[in-house]
């Protein structure tokens, strides 16, 4: 069996990647996707909020799930599942969020090299052509070998 | 401690995901965050969002801190932050604290690190723009 033959199809890796750890904790739930972009979506939740008294995200979450999105897009484009690590991300907060509602993060991989991924992408509370945030960011390879997902998760 | 900030450096995110002030140092504290599930990333390494999070928590309470030192009673909202991985998160504490380099009458700007065993070897930098609101009548 050749892994390097094997689909990485986000929609079903996506939830077993995002189930445990800081993903998991904040809630993480697979969107859509497409050749080189996944969108994922990051749920309402009182004990994120940036502030006492306003029902608005805060933006650390955003930022993980920006991280999390790019390195499903980079899978997805790449066709491999790689263990990477975030060199630099940049987060512009264009508007507030509105109150009490889900943030979608979705990110493009729009190129990639032997060793580094450039990612780009919005977070929008529901219309991807009004974003809330735009993220710019470059990934690195920790390690050349793939890593094996369980079975029925990567192919 | 009786100059440390009657301020609330903590926001609900960050008091959710573990983060707790260890200490205030030259006006501006210095925040921590345990290696727990709540900030894991890859097996065994620190996620780049919760290394993100304690680094924002550090810069808003640096900037709460010196806003109300000044007596300015103005609001807060981001404009941007880039982030710097410069080396993985083990499991053990992190700590993260902020310098204002500028604050001006709409803009701060501000430059904050995280490290874990030793300062000189932050684990990532940022730099954040936040821009300072009137409050609202």
């Amino acid at each position: 069996m050749s892994l390097e033959t094997a689909r990485f199809d986000p929609a079903k890796a996506a939830p077993f990647l995002i189930a445990g750890a800081h993903n998991g904790w904040l809630g993480l739930r697979y969107s859509t996707h497409g050749e080189d972009w996944v969108e994922l979506e990051l749920p309402w939740r009182a004990d994120l909020l940036g502030e006492d008294g306003r029902e608005v995200l805060a933006s650390g979450p955003i930022i993980s799930l920006m991280d999390m999105a790019s390195g499903l897009s980079i899978w997805t484009r790449t066709n491999a599942f790689r263990a990477i690590a975030t060199l630099d991300l940049r987060v512009d907060y264009t508007r507030p969020a509105r109150e009490r509602t889900s943030v979608f993060g979705r990110v493009q991989c729009y190129r990639s090299t032997r060793s580094a991924f450039f990612v780009r992408g919005v977070a929008h509370d529901g219309d991807p052509d009004d974003p809330v945030a735009h993220m710019q960011g470059v990934f690195m390879h920790v390690d050349a070998r793939m890593v094996a997902l369980p079975p029925g998760h990567g192919e | 401690m009786t100059d440390t900030p009657d301020i609330q450096v903590l926001t609900p995110y960050a008091r959710s995901l573990g983060i707790s002030v260890e200490r205030w140092d030259e006006m501006a504290p210095v925040v921590r965050v345990d290696f727990s599930e709540a900030v894991l990333g890859r097996p065994g390494a620190l996620h780049g969002g919760a290394i993100s999070g304690l680094l924002e928590t550090a810069g808003y309470g640096a900037l709460r801190a010196r806003l109300a030192q000044d007596g300015r009673e103005v609001g807060m909202k981001p404009i941007n932050i880039t982030v710097q991985f410069l080396r993985s998160g083990k499991d053990r504490p992190s700590f993260a604290s902020a310098r204002i380099v500028k604050l001006g009458r709409r803009t701060a700007n501000i430059s904050i690190e995280a490290w874990q065993d030793d300062p000189a070897r932050p684990i990532a930098s940022a730099v954040m723009n936040v821009m300072i609101t009137e409050p609202a009548a």
